[in-house]
């Protein structure tokens, strides 16, 4: 790149020659400035409204008979996406309390429940969501796409989204009790009733 | 009380630094040279201030004061002291503290040197090596402090802090660390660090010289020659930090591999590429005052490659989803290598008339020439290098797809500049400054490359058809060939003008242009790692199979059978599982005993699969315990490599540390030998007469 | 006549039983891939989680499944290619030791010999120009060398070409 000049050497650097010079280094200092703030901003924050995303469901574990979760479709329900996958520990602490808040919430109809397995093979999967006795719906996160989304930095991640499309809380790491779940999504619930 | 005092000498040296980049700008505007003396003094009392601190917090690490929230991360009761001394730069906050500590070693020593010949260049080296222990100061003053200690507030909640948070809190005592992650405890681990900081920290000199040479405007080849000496350390450091590298992967990492081609490693080798370019083009400088403005352009380059390498493995910015490594230091560096672009391209656009060479060539297999192709050819590799870094990022940005760029791009891209790069250094001895051509390189070259054709055909049918491989033996013989030809013929040329024994004449030319012969020797090891490199390449070899005791699994040459496997605690206190293996080479002779093992530390929470290595001239037999249930009868998982000619590395980088001692060892003032050895010559002459 | 006929068709038969069984045998794999069939593929994946580190040599349980994985899908019959496709669908492109050359990632591949080729032709074009016709200089070829460093200690004509030579270039060296 810097080499351009050197075929002039009896003169000072022609202007064009600078000006390209100076945009690829702006340009390279644009990228890495980019690249630093991705690996600094850490997860989505609250606040932030969630563009729709889909995302293919395991079979045995659809909602309401789809096999693909639109995020567009439950605007007006409170919805909790966890991010788990079968060989991460903390997650089997807190997977017992996700089950046992699904089975809370399940009736009151207002709230869903979306457990994306990050990169993960579907059999040790299956066979992690049936030693927890898991119901609500369960899918593969395809390519990252949605943990992307969500820049998650590790597993288990949980995000609840409001009936407007808004991210109102994180949890990073497991939740210990079905009573913090509670304590997050009652104040979701009650925001609009 | 030892984290207030060492925080405090910290505080103080980050601001006599800042101190010392003052004065030095003052002294060197208001033209008065005891102000400059006085900012030379404050930078002169850096490295013992800076040494204060770096004490303390060895004490800390050595006994155990856990509180200190960095001692805690890095050390543990279990570990032995020699590794809870290494631990210092075990994590980034007590590795920016090393850092500044060579930093400032480097910029004392410089300061100490004879100024009275280059006056004008010390303020401003001054500036630009204070400027940058200040900025790595800095980072521990403000955001990275080994000192900060936990505190317990009244909440009952953990908090680190330098000072207490609160009158009320009050100081909280861990009763063990997290240890030392287990990778970096290995010996390979200790030096390889330290080394590669020597070489990162070292390139600070020859930049501090060529950004004083360009504020000053002395732009003659006075900021190389001071610098000569110094460039050629820095590279010493930094190769063998690669290398070093190489050989912990090979015995820690545990994929029977020396190289990777990950980002980390290419943050590091970027700037000896054009380190090594640098090299080379300097002495067209030296010998024929051209290529001016190329040499300031590679030594800024190398320099910001070192901050740039620093700062993407430092930040974070190449990490993957599970690496945590979060650090706040990222904006601030930022801004840093912002600052160093930018004067450094600034100044470099500004005197760039300055810097015209007289520039002459009569023939484009000059030597010249050939250095000037060895420089486009390293700059291609840089090329190759830097975008494959940078890719994933710009990816990032416009597609928001994270991909990788692994070794098959790094392989396919480099491989053949790597050929043309041994081509050269084939027929760079071989041709002269000024004025080679076809003919006289072809008439000294063609007696080397005959032989060396001889020998690839002697190999394509003793020992390999792979053509690929038969072309980089062709070079590799090529090479070795020319190069022990130049020796050979220099002496004698030497021993029949000088009535001297070959020996004795050989002796003598290593005394009077160290530099070359312990360039050609560098280009020697080279060749050997070279061997090296292509053997593990092209011809490894791999299988992994589970065996039942006292079965055997063959690969190639060897077989290995499964003996027996213990488990037992090690004195500090990992878990060892240790199989023993017998070798038989392929007529079931019995070659020797193997003992792969897995070592797990508790306190990390932590495998590491260490092999068993059986190294001959010809290859590696490298044997990897890789599962072992303790509650299953089935047998154990054994991986094992065949590296063919792997050892030819290790053996390389030996010669190649003999090669830049004799290059870069010290001759006494050099008008005074060339003086000396004029009146030598103009003896000899007279007697010859 | 009817005993050939009927002996072409049992060859035919059997002829076509033969060519099932051997397609048959073709298309199912061993029962169980070999370890090293496995590893032969994960070494061209890499470990989703991990920073940069092949899918045969990664240590961790989650690597362990992904290994287990590929031997299961090879013991179904699937493709090396097929194999690549199904984790590059699950796990997005960063498990390819290369990204596709599609789209974007074309750069990859196109910029680095771009700009190694317009380095090459501004050298040479350099070089062209700085190189001096060797007549201008061949009058007094030592002494035209830049900063008078040329060989002027004043020595006798020297009588072996490449020891003077030498001698120069040693000699030159300060």
């Amino acid at each position: 790149m810097n080499e351009t000049a050197k075929a002039a050497p009896r003169r000072s650097v022609p202007l064009w020659v600078q000006i390209i010079i100076w945009a690829l280094l702006v340009g390279l200092l644009a990228v890495v400035a980019f690249g630093l703030n991705r690996s600094q901003q850490g997860q989505v924050q609250p606040g932030a409204n969630i563009p729709n995303f889909s995302m293919p469901l395991f079979s045995g574990y659809e909602l309401n008979g789809k096999t693909q979760f639109d995020l567009a479709d439950y605007r007006g329900k409170v919805v909790m996406i966890n991010f788990w996958a079968s060989w991460c520990k903390p997650c089997e602490q807190e997977a017992a309390d996700l089950e046992g808040a699904w089975q809370y919430y399940n009736g009151t109809g207002k709230v869903v429940f979306i457990g994306a397995d990050y990169v993960d093979t579907e059999p040790e999967a299956r066979a992690y969501l049936q030693k927890f006795g898991i119901t609500f719906a369960n899918g593969p996160d395809l390519g990252t796409k949605v943990s992307q989304l969500f820049r998650i930095k590790g597993v288990p991640e949980t995000y609840f989204i409001d009936q407007n499309g808004m991210l109102k809380y994180a949890q990073i790491g497991p939740f210990s009790s079905v009573d913090e779940i509670k304590a997050v999504l009652d104040p979701l619930l009650k925001q609009q009733q | 009380m030892f984290a207030e005092i060492g925080y405090g000498i910290i505080v103080v040296a980050f601001i006599v630094a800042l101190y010392s980049v003052g004065a030095a700008i003052y002294g060197e505007r208001t033209k008065s040279p005891a102000v400059v003396e006085s900012a030379r003094r404050a930078m002169l009392l850096l490295w013992p201030l800076i040494s204060l601190a770096a004490g303390t917090l060895i004490y800390l690490l050595i006994t155990n004061h856990f509180e200190v929230s960095f001692v805690y991360e890095v050390t543990s009761r279990e570990m032995p002291t020699y590794l809870k001394i290494t631990a210092w730069w075990g994590g980034q906050a007590g590795s920016l503290v090393f850092w500044s500590w060579l930093m400032s070693a480097f910029a004392s020593l410089v300061t100490l040197r004879k100024w009275e010949r280059d006056r004008e260049f010390l303020p401003w080296v001054i500036v630009v090596t204070a400027l940058t222990t200040a900025f790595f100061l800095s980072l521990v003053v403000f955001y990275e402090n080994p000192f900060a200690r936990f505190w317990q507030t009244t909440g009952g909640q953990i908090v680190t802090s330098m000072f207490a948070p609160s009158a009320s809190a009050v100081a909280y005592f861990p009763s063990d660390g997290n240890g030392l992650n287990p990778l970096l405890r290995h010996p390979g681990m200790i030096i390889h660090p330290p080394m590669l900081y020597l070489g990162f920290v070292s390139f600070v000199i020859p930049y501090a010289f060529a950004i004083a040479a360009l504020i000053t405007g002395r732009t003659d080849d006075r900021w190389i020659r001071i610098t000569r000496r110094w460039t050629l350390i820095a590279w010493l450091f930094l190769s063998f930090g690669l290398v070093l590298g190489g050989r912990w992967a090979y015995d820690v990492l545990g994929w029977g591999g020396f190289w990777g081609w990950d980002p980390v490693e290419i943050a590091a080798l970027m700037p000896w590429l054009t380190g090594t370019a640098f090299l080379h083009s300097v002495m067209i400088q030296e010998k024929r005052g051209l290529l001016k403005q190329w040499n300031m352009i590679l030594i800024i380059l190398t320099y910001s490659l070192v901050i740039f390498g620093t700062f993407l493995t430092r930040t974070g910015v190449l990490s993957s989803v599970h690496a945590f490594a979060q650090s706040s230091i990222g904006p601030v560096f930022f801004v840093f290598i912002g600052f160093t672009f930018i004067t450094s391209l600034a100044l470099l656009i500004y005197r760039w008339p300055d810097l015209r060479g007289e520039t002459e060539m009569k023939s484009l297999l000059s030597r010249e020439a050939l250095f000037l192709l060895n420089n486009l050819l390293f700059m291609s590799v840089l090329v190759i290098c830097f975008w494959g870094v940078v890719f994933p990022i710009v990816s990032q940005l416009f597609t928001g797809q994270t991909v990788t760029v692994g070794p098959p791009f790094y392989d396919r891209a480099t491989a053949p500049l790597f050929a043309a790069l041994m081509f050269l250094m084939g027929i760079a001895p071989l041709s002269t400054w000024k004025r080679s051509t076809v003919g006289t390189i072809g008439r000294v070259l063609w007696k080397s490359a005959a032989a060396a054709l001889v020998i690839t055909i002697i190999l394509f049918f003793t020992y390999t058809q792979n053509i690929i491989a038969l072309v980089g033996f062709y070079l590799i013989a090529l090479v070795l060939l020319v190069t022990l030809y130049e020796f050979w013929r220099a002496a004698w040329a030497r021993s029949k003008a000088a009535k001297e024994n070959v020996a004795v004449a050989l002796w003598n030319l290593f005394g009077r242009d160290r530099r070359r012969y312990g360039g050609y020797i560098i280009h020697i090891s080279m060749m050997l790692m070279a061997v090296g490199i292509l053997g593990i390449n092209a011809f490894q070899i791999q299988t992994q199979g589970t065996l039942a005791l006292n079965n055997s699994l063959t690969l190639g040459n060897y077989s290995i059978k499964y003996e027996s496997i213990a488990q037992f605690t090690a004195a500090d206190n990992r878990q060892v599982t240790r199989a023993v293996v017998n070798v038989y080479d392929k007529n079931g002779s019995y070659l020797g005993q193997l003992y792969p093992r897995i070592d797990y530390y508790p306190d990390a929470q932590q495998n590491m699969t260490i092999p068993g290595e059986r190294p001959t001239l010809q290859d590696d037999l490298y044997v990897l315990l890789v599962d072992w249930q303790p509650a299953s009868a089935n047998g154990a998982t054994f991986k094992i490599f065949v590296n063919p000619l792997i050892n030819w590395l290790w053996i390389g980088s030996l010669v190649f540390f003999v090669g830049i001692i004799i290059a870069a060892w010290p001759d006494r003032d050099p008008e005074y030998a060339s003086v000396r050895w004029r009146a030598r010559r103009a003896e000899q002459t007279s007697a010859a007469d | 006549m009817n005993r050939i006929l009927r002996f072409a068709l049992y060859a035919l038969a059997f002829g076509i039983v033969l060519a099932g069984f051997w397609a048959a045998t073709a298309h199912a794999q061993s029962p169980t891939p070999t370890d090293d069939e496995v590893n032969r593929i994960a070494h061209q994946l890499y470990c989703p989680v991990c920073e940069n580190t092949p899918l045969d040599v990664c240590p961790t349980e989650a690597c362990r499944q992904w290994r287990d994985l590929i031997r299961q899908q090879l013991s179904e019959g699937w493709t090396e290619a097929q194999i690549k496709q199904y984790f590059v669908q699950q796990y997005g492109v960063r498990v390819l030791a290369e990204p596709p050359a599609s789209g974007l990632n074309w750069l990859v591949y196109v910029l680095p010999p771009l700009i190694i080729l317009a380095g090459a032709f501004l050298l040479f074009r350099a070089m062209r120009g700085w190189i001096k016709p060797p007549a201008a200089s061949a009058l007094s070829p030592l002494s035209s060398s830049p900063n008078g460093r040329g060989m002027s200690e004043g020595e006798d004509a020297p009588k072996d070409e490449y020891v003077a030579r030498l001698e120069e270039e040693l000699k030159k060296r300060k």
